[in-house]
Parts: C-alpha cells; structure tokens; sequence
C-alpha cells in the first residue's frame, strides 16, 4: 500500500508540474514511476507549487521535459478532459496591445497571415468613454451559438468546457460564423501561408488543430494539448504582461504562469464580467475591467496597422 | 375563354403540342448553354483554388451564393400557390398556367440545392449531412423540407401531365423517335380510363394539400437559417412572414413573365389571355401590398428603436453603401407594381411583363440586400483583418456562377416547354367540353 501512495503522490506531481520522470521500461514488474537509474541528485532543489498551493521542493535532477506525446484520437479530443471545466481570466488593465499572444497562437496553429484567432481590439463602449485593448478570441460558451446550428455535429462542447472543431467532419457551410456573435471563428479560404520548420506536429486532432484544412472552419481551442503535457495556452505564455490567466473552475484556480488566484475570489474582488451575457450563450472567458491600468491606451497605437488605427481615429 | 370555343379539339390539340425550337428559341438556347458553361468553368475553378476564387471572406461569408439560393427557393413557392392553393380554391382560370408554374418550381428547387452544394468548402463532404446530420441544425431542417418539397413538385408536375402524353403518343411522326421513346416510358401505363382519371384526381388533391405547408416550411425554414442568430437585421420573429410573402410575389412575377414569353413564341394568344394578365396583374397587387406589409414591419420598429447594434446596418441601408440598391428594390418591387397595375391598362401583357421583370430582379437585389449588409455589421468591430474584409463584392467566379444558376434554371424550362405542353391539353380540352355542356 505504502508503495502506490507514493507512487500516486509522483505522479501528481509529476503531471501537474510540468516534470516527468521517463519512464524506463514499462515492464510489469517495474514501477513505471520510478525515476531513471542513471539520475543522480544533484543537490540543487528548486521550488515548486504543489496543487494543493503548498510550496514542495524537487531536486532539479528530477526536472525534465515532458517527452513528446502524441496527440489523442478525435473520439477522445470530442470527450474531453475528465473533470476539468476550463475558464480564462482576461484582465484589461495590464493590456497594452503588444500582440504578443496573437504572434505566438497564429505561429503554433499556423493560421493563415491574413487571419487571427485571438484579436485585440481597440474598443470604446461609447462617446466619452475611455478606450482600451481587448484581446478577444473564441468564449467557449456554455451555450455556444456555433454547436448548436452544426449540421453535421463538426463543433461540439466537451465535458471539459472547451468548444472544438473536427475539421475533418465540416462541411463548410460557414452557418457556425454567421451564428457566432463574437465574430470569433475563420474560414480557411485558401491553404495556410505558414511556412513549416519541420519539427510541427504532423497527426492532426481537434485538440492540436494543425495542419490548417483548407475549406473548413478554425478558431480558438484553447490549447486542450498543451493541457495534457501540463502547459498553458499559448497566449497565456506568451504575453509579458500577465493579462491572460487560464485554469479550471472546478478546482477554482486560475494562474497566468507567474500569479495564481483563486478564480472566484479573482473575479469577485475585480469585477469581473462577460462580453454580451445579455444573449445568453455564457462565455467561459471573463474580464476584468480596465481600471487602476498599467499603460495608457496610447501605447498600444504603435502597434495597430494602419487601417486600423485610420478606423480608431474615427 | 369565349374564343375557346371556337376551336375544335384538333386545333387546340395542334396548338398546343410541342414545337421545335425557332430562331429565336436556338439563339436564346445557345446563350442560356453559354452562359452555363462559362458558370461551369467559374465552379471548376473554384473546386481547384478553393473558396478563394470568391470575395467572400470572414466577415461575409455567405454572398451571392446563398443570396441566390434564397431567390431560388423564394421563387419555387409559386408551385404552391398557383397549382395547390388555386385549385384547392376552385380558382378555374390558372388552368394554363399551372404548368408553368410548376416547372418554375422544379427547376428553382433543382439549383436551389446545387447552389448549396456550390457554396459548401468542402462539396465532396455532402454526404456527412446525412451520415452525420443533427437534427436540431436548421440546415438539417431545410435538406428535409427542400427534398420534400422537391418529390411533391415533381409528382405534381408529372400527374397532370400524363392525360398529355397519351395525347403526345399519337404524334409520333411529329415528336421523332427519341422523344417518342420517352413518352413511352414515362406514359404509357396510362389509358385514360374513368377508373385511372379518379385515382389520378385524388392523388393531385392529396398532393396539393400536402405541398402547403411544406411550401410553407421550405421559405420559413430558409428564413430562420438567419433569424435563429443574433445578427442585427436578421434576428427577427417576422422573417418567416416577411420571406413567405416576398417569395409569393416574385413567383407571380416570375409566372407572369413566363406567360408573356411563351405567350409571344409559341402564339398561344387564345389560351393566355388578356384576362390571365389582368387576373395575374391583380394578385401581383395584392401580393405585393402583402409584402410592403411586412417589409413596414420588418424595418420600421427597429427604424424607431435605433438600437445601437441595429443602428449601423439600418442607416447602411436607408442612407448609406446599400442605399441606392435597397430603395431600387422597394421601389422597383413594390411601389412600382401597386401604382402600375392598380390601372387596368397596367395589366395589359407589355406593362405587365415589364413590371414583372421589375419584380423579379428586385427580389433577386433583395435578398442580395438580406444576406450581406448584415454580415458587415458584427457586434465585434471589424479590425485586425486585411482592408478586403471591410467590403464585399462578388468576384467574376461569384458572378458567373450565380448567373449560370439562373441560367441552368432558364434551360430547364426552356427545354421542358420544348418536350413537353407547356399549357396543359388535357385540361384545356375538359374545360371547353365542361363549358360548352353549360
């Protein structure tokens, strides 16, 4: 019995924190949670956050990168993860239109450079009120507009929360676009324009979205395979400012990579709020509003094309 | 009608069977087949480069394809109206246009699903939507009511015409060997006894209740693909009335155009009448006074509300881009027709076919006009995306294919009318009989 707890308490830590020990032939006998032999203790602890939100400390020898995995079938990637209900934080103080998130996603989906999956808008709620950047990317409705008009069952709802696309189910009708109000999702009207480097993912998923299928629709997945190796969305790792926080609502944490928050008290104590909860399709993304803000909105201009900033000033 | 009677059988019979194409017939022919192919081509195209070939993009990406399926449809209900609920209503001097109506209907129907199939990304899926289909889709709802109404319209066109092909059977000399063979076989189980007269009658009346509400369905479903979103100028409980009333009135113009033509190249004066045109110029009327009901209601409540995410799309509309074109489609396709053919000299045949043509190609912009400014008018505002996405219009493929559509759904009717009576002969035949026993 003293062998499986530990043995449970490595793996938890193992998959929750980002670290595996390799597995080293899987024989029955073996203990597949065993570290490697070859690892010796280095000495150097590093610190680490346990689920729990106790401070654990782990040899940094222990500390390797997840090895590749695969990514699942798409009967798996239609049922989600068990247990999980994700949901994402977007703090509109700390955003000042670096595009960063927007770089990153479009680069790791290879979307095509005319389009995006994540936008930041220049947004003013009306005539004398104070504009502010607002990236905006699929809300994952808990009553998504898009599943329920699919003819052919090709965007779903997993138990997990998360809204995909099987793009080797639609048809293209393009019916999922017009229904969704976030204006959220992109047709592929031609082949992606991305150039491969040659270490992509080749086997696609729903999960993982790539290759880009020319004639279906695409949009946001919130990284449902970065979840699996124990990562973070792209865009919440790739933004500097920590404006985006992703977790789970079940276990009611959410965490930008440097901060992390209990998700109910985060949003009672900012006021967090949903886009247009008024059409009754709530979104799994909440914001919280742009008060006490670390950049003014000026600084984000820099960083706008020029049809857009030509459509701000007016 | 009184100059029905003059005539006897053989001469009605002479009159009314069908002609080999004249010299008009070939040249409008050729350019209908031209005009295909080159459509042809456009979607050839598209299959090999992708939805790319088109204008469409994120923004609007429903154009001219499903605008034209929407006129499709629309102008299939005529079927309905002036087969079913006329004959339900006794109505005896639709009589020959009947047939015209229906082959309308059918053919319209016909490039109603291709034209759905044109707009998919992926054509070579189409079979998912019945390996795969979710019912609770309304796409799902229209594959099911568009393939009924389909099956009705056809059986409705072809009972009536089997009395007819017994009649074309005795002209072999005259119809040639390949069309005999195909009167044959689509009518020789018919001998026009009293017994097969009776089944054939209760079979239309069935048919023609059935095809009312799924007339009914067919233009009320097409009109929640976009009223079951949140799309300002669309998310609207009138769309079902306001699609249903427009899809009458384009229907009747579209039979009344028909008439005049096959009227003036087929020397049919002595069976579409002027009094056809005056009765068919009295229902464009009320038809359209029916239409501007709706279409008052349609804008006016959300004119005076001016909801901010209503606002852009409304003033686009009354003022803006799409001004010049949607006051053309008020005007043109509705005031133009209730003050022309209120006079009677408006519906003589000329004004008449004028107007209808007016009626037809305003609908076509109107529903140009339902479809795309809407889908310029997102809650989101429209950034982050290349200066195309802001505008929409159709490419030359868009184009091209959109008017081989129309093109294919003029030959289908062109070469029925050359195969088959388009006024029916049979029918003629009874009536004069009947009213020359009063």
């Amino acid at each position: 019995m003293e062998n499986k707890d530990t043995s449970r308490r490595d793996f938890l830590l193992t998959g929750i924190l980002a670290t595996t020990a390799i597995v080293a032939g899987c024989s029955d006998k073996k203990n597949p949670f065993t570290p490697e032999d070859t690892v010796t203790p280095s000495g150097k602890k590093v610190k680490l956050l346990s689920v729990d939100g106790e401070i654990i400390e782990v040899d940094e020898a222990f500390l390797k990168p997840v090895p590749h995995v695969p990514p699942v079938s798409i009967d798996e990637s239609r049922r989600g993860i068990a247990g999980k209900k994700f949901v994402m934080v977007i703090d509109l103080a700390k955003c000042k239109n670096l595009k960063k998130c927007q770089s990153a996603c479009n680069h790791m989906h290879q979307v095509h450079s005319s389009q995006n999956w994540l936008k930041v808008y220049a947004m003013e709620d009306a005539d004398h009120t104070a504009p502010y950047w607002q990236p905006t990317q699929c809300m994952h409705c808990d009553e998504p507009p898009c599943v329920k008009v699919c003819p052919v069952d090709a965007t779903f709802k997993r138990e997990d929360g998360i809204v995909l696309i099987d793009n080797e189910r639609c048809i293209g009708c393009r019916f999922c676009m017009a229904a969704c109000p976030y204006s959220s999702r992109v047709f592929n009207w031609e082949p992606s324009d991305y150039k491969p480097t040659g270490d992509e993912e080749k086997i696609y998923s729903p999960e993982n979205s790539i290759p880009q299928k020319v004639g279906t629709v695409s949009k946001c997945d919130f990284c449902p395979d970065r979840h699996r190796e124990g990562k973070l969305p792209y865009c919440v790792e790739a933004c500097p400012n920590g404006v985006f926080y992703f977790g789970d609502i079940n276990e009611d944490t959410v965490t930008n990579g440097s901060e992390t928050f209990r998700f109910s008290e985060l949003i009672k104590d900012k006021a967090g709020y949903k886009l247009m909860e008024d059409l009754g399709t709530k979104p799994s993304v909440y914001y919280l509003p742009p008060v006490n803000r670390s950049f003014p909105f000026e600084n984000g201009l820099e960083n706008e094309n020029e049809t857009d900033k030509k459509l701000i000033a007016k | 009608m009184e100059k029905l009677s003059s005539l006897t059988p053989e001469q009605i019979t002479q009159d009314l069977l069908p002609k080999k194409f004249g010299k008009w017939g070939k040249i409008w022919t050729a350019i209908l087949i031209a005009i295909c192919l080159i459509g042809a081509y456009a979607y050839y195209r598209q299959i090999r480069y992708g939805l790319v070939v088109t204008n469409m993009r994120d923004y609007v990406s429903w154009g001219i394809y499903i605008s034209n399926f929407v006129f499709f449809v629309a102008i299939s209900l005529v079927g309905s109206l002036i087969t079913a609920i006329f004959r339900l209503a006794n109505i005896e001097w639709a009589t020959p246009l009947t047939r015209i109506a229906e082959i309308i209907a059918v053919s319209a129907i016909v490039f109603a699903s291709l034209i759905i199939i044109v707009d998919m990304g992926r054509p070579e899926r189409f079979m998912y939507l019945f390996l795969y289909g979710r019912i609770q889709s309304p796409i799902m709802w229209d594959v099911i009511v568009i393939m009924t109404y389909f099956c009705i319209s056809l059986l409705l066109l072809y009972m009536p015409l089997l009395p007819d092909l017994k009649i074309l059977l005795k002209f072999k000399e005259k119809s040639g060997n390949a069309l005999h063979k195909l009167y044959r076989f689509q009518g020789s189980f018919w001998q026009g006894t009293k017994a097969q007269f009776k089944i054939s009658e209760k079979a239309i009346t069935i048919l023609c209740v059935a095809i009312i509400p799924v007339a009914f369905s067919i233009h009320t479903v097409t009109s929640w693909l976009f009223a079951t979103t949140y799309r300002p100028g669309w998310d609207s409980t009138n769309f079902g009335a306001y699609f249903i009333s427009g899809a009458f009135l384009v229907g009747a113009g579209g039979v009344v155009v028909a008439m005049y033509i096959f009227r003036k190249f087929y020397h049919l004066e002595k069976y579409i009448t002027e009094l056809h045109f005056d009765k068919m110029g009295k229902l464009l009327v009320m038809l359209s006074l029916l239409y501007l009901y709706f279409n008052i209601n349609e804008f006016m409540t959300p004119a005076f509300k001016m909801k901010k995410s209503e606002a852009g799309h409304l003033n686009e509309l009354f003022s803006g881009t799409y001004a010049p074109m949607f006051w053309f489609a008020i005007i043109g396709g509705l005031i133009v027709p209730i003050i022309g053919l209120l006079f009677k000299k408006g519906r003589k045949p000329l004004p008449m076919f004028v107007i209808a043509i007016l009626v037809v190609v305003c609908a076509w912009f109107k529903r140009y006009l339902i479809v795309t400014p809407t889908l310029l008018h997102p809650f989101m505002p429209m950034q982050e995306v290349p200066a195309s996405y802001h505008h929409y219009f159709p490419s030359w493929e868009e184009w091209a294919i959109a008017m081989g559509s129309l093109a294919g759904a003029l030959l289908i009717i062109t070469f029925f009318a050359r195969i088959y009576p388009i006024i029916p002969i049979q029918e003629t035949l009874t009536e004069k009989n009947e009213a020359e026993k009063l």
